[in-house]
């Protein structure tokens, strides 16, 4: 019963950081904040998934959020190198 | 079998003079020597056997349900062809051994030498008349490279360009017409075909059919008014015209009319058609003959004009003509092969082909002139030598024939044919090897004893024939035989030199003499010709023709691509959205009724965050970086609705495009400015495209929205119920669908990403960018220390995921295309930290044949199957647990092709950035934050 609660109101804690990250990301001003946001707007999407994962109870979710931990710190990589260096391999 | 090794021989063999020609000359010329004389053999054991009537039929099915079975006819036409082919072929190599200077490339002579005999023996041994046709498309294509040998000649180029454009249209419409008399057969065998002549005379469709395999014999054969590709063919080496035009290529036409004669001929349309066309080109091009100063052309209008000749023999429809048709293209290929080679050793040793320059050659070099001369005089027709027999037996044929109504018309038109041909014989020799001596580029000799043999052995069987013709009566019997279709002409018993005093020793003398008449007053006939000659040239109506044709093409090519991208763009979603519209117009419009599912507040921000990132690309479109990373958001979005909606296997694979698609545009923007080209203010077509737009959207989103409110069952559990299990042996529905129950569509899915990768290779692989737009280097260190070790621990985490999903996709979410994606991520992660130089180093793999493996073990683990005698891609096949081990190895290619391909293109645009030097980097700012 409690954990029905704490996973409503972590669901809308989450939310509420992804509206967030959303703010950021379209506001700017620079590129290197919209980078930032589109990173932390990775993480706060695992923890939706885990989240959704206890609440229907499965654990199918793991790997979409595993995969999205890994494919998001390549691409913010990658996003860092070309605002950094201009290219991605050197 | 021997029939198919007959054809094969050359085609396999053809590989053996290119290899050896790196070695020596010698060695590719007894390259190309070895699969003609095995091929010769192989005929010759055959022949004593045709020679005494038998039929040689053998077939191995090939397109059934087409009715195109490899199938082979040895019959004494086509055993007569054949040794024509082989026998003047071994002559032509051996000619052209001493014939090609150092500096001409001999493996691709031969190579395409030994195609075109292939070729040729096919369409003379094919019993499958869609078989002929496709060897007939083989000669046009391989005479095309012969003709263009020596490619830096552009009259060569032209020449072989106008012969394959008129052969290869004529080959169509042969291609036509035999479809047309397959149909009215009802097989397209010739066996069937030749025994239901009545049947294909009797068919409403047979004058159509009839007139399109004539086109395709007139067009080959060189008829009037498709003459003129032959002359401005001559451009190619004298062995090809020599093997061309004696022997082979023109004879296909002359061939087809003797092969299709028992099933065509004999009606009023087949005599008007293919005696009128015989008797204007024999007439026609002998005259235009005697008016070339050219040795070449000579002998290519006199070519012309005995194909004529042989043409209206078979126009005749008559068991006799038929016969004397058949000999004198024995007879023809025999002094024509002898004279182009003679020629060509003229041309060879004095640097000049014009009869103007040339003459008392006798001297230099006598052998080369008694050969000459003694081919001449068979093409002239003088007794004592083959073409005197067939011709005497033309004149006798044509003798009160009526055409046109009239008894007359034939027999004048013939007599003159051989009167100029007698003509321009006696001047070819004359003004050549008689006279007084002319100033030729180069001191004339003899030429050596290989290059005059095969002219000798040539003219031997001339003379041999023409004093003894019956030697020659097997051979020709035989192929008049199956010409005729089954009987031997009335009266004829043997083929001999003398058959009494008759109208056609009248038309012999008569044409003799006659043409030695006017040889004489030649030089009077040259001052005439000059003056009145018409300025029309079959050669200058192709070319116009041609040219209007390119010309209507580029404009209508020009008129649809502007190459403006955007509007491609516009012509391909509105095409899409007008036959989106019509489904919505013909039925309805009105959603279903399936109740709404409910609506979460955690979805209504999710998707609320999606239009708002859809909106947001949009409107930084100009701004590239930034749209980038709007993007990304979008395929978050997609990802995780993707979890939402139960479809794991898309999540996941959405998650990895969506990262290397972001790598790939960042990649790219290297290369590209950073900034969007601004596209002015307001105009009409923002407005157009902006509607456009819309509607599609609007449209699909409309669309996806009644297909989700009406009820149906879903796909999954048809697949579920029916497929997946007992036929897939796996439990994760996409993947057995994507690995078994379309495993087709999925292969061809690897093989184009294989081969995009390849492309984008080839295509970036030369590529040097020369301005770099507005590179920005924030910081001096090339691997940041934190990033390399931060990542190189990452490589095996992200490896054993991917061969975790690979492994278990069978079964649960997972498989060969996410893991491919997966591993690339892991591995391009180390080259952009740590460099390109780094990872190759430690890392040293082509991914180019990775991906190309990768295809191949794909397809090979789908033919499997076939080896047990199950249809392809059947993957439960017995091996362990069902399916298991196939699909597996399926995957593994889609897998290894993916990594690949996927690795490759990486590559290849990392690549862009390396020749970045201060000059490319000219309008780069090299900046440093952390500078103190």
């Amino acid at each position: 019963m409690i954990l029905t609660y704490a996973i409503a109101t972590a669901f809308g804690i989450v939310s509420a950081a992804i509206l967030l990250n959303a703010y950021r990301l379209f506001q700017g001003p620079d590129v290197l904040d919209r980078v930032v946001a589109l990173d932390t707007m990775n993480i706060n999407a695992i923890a939706l998934l885990l989240l959704a994962g206890i609440w229907w109870s499965t654990d199918l979710f793991f790997e979409a959020a595993l995969l999205i931990a890994m494919m998001g710190f390549v691409g913010t990589v990658g996003l860092a190198r070309f605002l950094l260096r201009g290219d991605l391999i050197e | 079998m021997t029939p198919l090794l007959i054809v094969l021989l050359p085609f396999v063999g053809l590989i053996l003079p290119i290899i050896l020609a790196r070695h020596s000359h010698t060695a590719a010329t007894v390259g190309a020597l070895i699969p003609t004389t095995l091929s010769f053999g192989l005929l010759l054991s055959l022949a004593g056997d045709v020679f005494a009537g038998e039929v040689f039929v053998a077939s191995w099915p090939w397109i059934e349900t087409l009715g195109m079975n490899l199938s082979f006819r040895v019959d004494g036409l086509g055993m007569l062809f054949a040794i024509l082919i082989l026998g003047i072929g071994t002559l032509v190599v051996l000619y052209a051994h001493f014939y090609l200077s150092d500096s001409d490339p001999r493996g691709r002579f031969f190579g395409a030498l030994l195609a075109f005999m292939g070729a040729m023996l096919g369409v003379v041994l094919a019993e499958n008349v869609l078989l002929l046709a496709f060897f007939w498309e083989i000669t046009s294509l391989s005479s095309f490279l012969l003709i263009a040998y020596w490619t830096h000649v552009p009259l060569a180029r032209q020449g072989a360009r106008m012969a394959l454009a008129i052969t290869g249209m004529g080959g169509l419409l042969l291609f036509a017409g035999l479809l047309l008399v397959g149909h009215i057969v009802g097989s397209y065998e010739l066996s069937a075909i030749l025994a239901n002549g009545a049947l294909i005379q009797g068919h409403d469709l047979y004058v159509p059919a009839l007139i399109l395999v004539l086109m395709g014999a007139f067009t080959k054969s060189a008829q009037f008014p498709f003459h003129f590709w032959l002359p401005n063919a001559m451009t190619a080496p004298t062995p090809v015209s020599a093997y061309l035009h004696s022997a082979t290529m023109v004879k296909a036409g002359v061939f087809l009319l003797a092969r299709m004669h028992p099933a065509l001929s004999g009606t009023p349309e087949w005599f008007f058609i293919v005696t009128g066309a015989g008797l204007v080109t024999l007439t026609f091009a002998a005259y235009v003959a005697l008016f070339k100063h050219d040795l070449k052309g000579l002998l290519a209008y006199s070519t012309i004009s005995h194909l004529g000749l042989i043409t209206v023999l078979f126009g005749f429809g008559t068991p006799m003509a038929a016969l004397v048709g058949v000999f004198h293209i024995l007879n023809h290929a025999a002094f024509k092969a002898s004279l182009f080679m003679s020629v060509g050793i003229v041309d060879h040793e004095t640097g000049t082909r014009d009869m103007r320059i040339l003459g008392g050659l006798r001297h230099a070099m006598p052998i080369t002139a008694t050969l000459a001369t003694l081919g001449a005089a068979a093409m002239a027709g003088i007794p004592g030598f083959n073409g005197f027999i067939s011709k005497e037996m033309l004149f006798y044929e044509s003798w009160k024939l009526p055409f046109i109504e009239n008894e007359w018309v034939v027999p004048v038109i013939v007599t003159v044919g051989g009167l100029l041909s007698m003509a321009y014989s006696v001047r070819l020799v004359i003004d050549t090897f008689f006279g007084e001596e002319g100033d030729t580029p180069a001191k004339p000799h003899d030429p050596p004893f290989g290059m005059w043999l095969p002219v000798a052995l040539l003219v031997a069987v001339c003379v041999v024939v023409g004093v003894y013709p019956s030697i020659a009566e097997p051979i020709v019997n035989a192929a008049a035989l199956a010409t005729i279709g089954g009987v031997m002409p009335e009266g004829y018993e043997h083929l001999s030199l003398w058959h009494g005093f008759n109208a056609a020793v009248v038309m012999s003398l008569i044409a003799i003499f006659g043409g030695a008449a006017f040889f004489m007053l030649r030089h009077k006939l040259f001052a005439l010709a000059e003056r009145y000659w018409p300025n029309l040239h079959g050669k200058l109506v192709f070319e116009g023709l041609v040219e209007r044709v390119v010309d209507a093409t580029r404009a209508t090519t020009a008129s649809l691509e502007n190459g403006s991208l955007q509007r491609y763009v516009m012509l391909l979603i509105a095409f899409v959205v007008a036959a989106g519209a019509l489904p919505f117009f013909l039925f309805d419009f009105a959603p279903g009724n399936l109740p709404a599912t409910e609506l979460e507040p955690v979805t209504i921000v999710i998707f609320g965050i999606f239009v708002a990132a859809c909106l947001g690309v949009v409107a930084n479109h100009k701004r590239r970086l930034t749209a980038i990373v709007t993007l990304s958001v979008v395929g978050l979005v997609v990802s995780l609705s993707f979890v939402k909606f139960s479809a794991p296997d898309l999540a996941l694979t959405q998650l990895s495009v969506e990262v290397v698609t972001i790598l790939l545009l960042l990649l790219a923007l290297y290369v590209l400015p950073k900034e969007t080209p601004s596209e002015g203010g307001f105009s009409l077509r923002k407005v157009r495209d902006g509607i456009l737009a819309s509607v599609a959207g609007l449209g699909t989103g409309w669309m996806s929205y009644m297909v989700m409110t009406r009820p149906q069952d879903s796909i999954s559990m048809t697949h579920l119920e029916k497929a997946y299990y007992p036929v897939g042996g796996g439990t994760n529905v996409v993947n057995v669908t994507l690995v078994d129950i379309r495993g087709f569509d999925t292969m061809g899915e690897v093989a184009v990403l294989a081969m995009a990768g390849l492309g984008i290779f080839a295509l970036l692989a030369r590529l040097n960018p020369e301005h770099i737009h507005g590179v920005t280097r924030r910081v001096l260190d090339r691997y940041p220390v934190m990033l390399t070790s931060a990542t190189r621990p990452l490589l095996s985490l992200i490896l054993v995921m991917a061969v975790y999903i690979f492994m278990r996709g069978h079964y649960l979410p997972g498989g060969g295309f996410i893991a491919g994606l997966v591993a690339t991520v892991a591995l391009i992660i180390q080259y952009m930290a740590s460099g390109q130089q780094w990872s190759s180093e430690r890392m040293p793999v082509n991914f180019r044949i990775m991906a190309i493996i990768g295809v191949t073990i794909a397809v090979l683990s789908g033919a499997t199957s076939l080896a047990l005698g199950k249809p392809m891609m059947t993957m439960l096949v017995p091996l362990g647990e069902p399916g298991t081990v196939m699909t597996l190895y399926f995957d593994l290619g889609v897998f290894l092709g993916v990594v690949g391909a996927m690795m490759t293109i990486l590559t290849s645009l990392g690549v862009l950035s390396r020749p970045a030097s201060a000059e490319t980097l000219a309008h780069s700012k090299e900046t440093n934050p952390w500078k103190p």
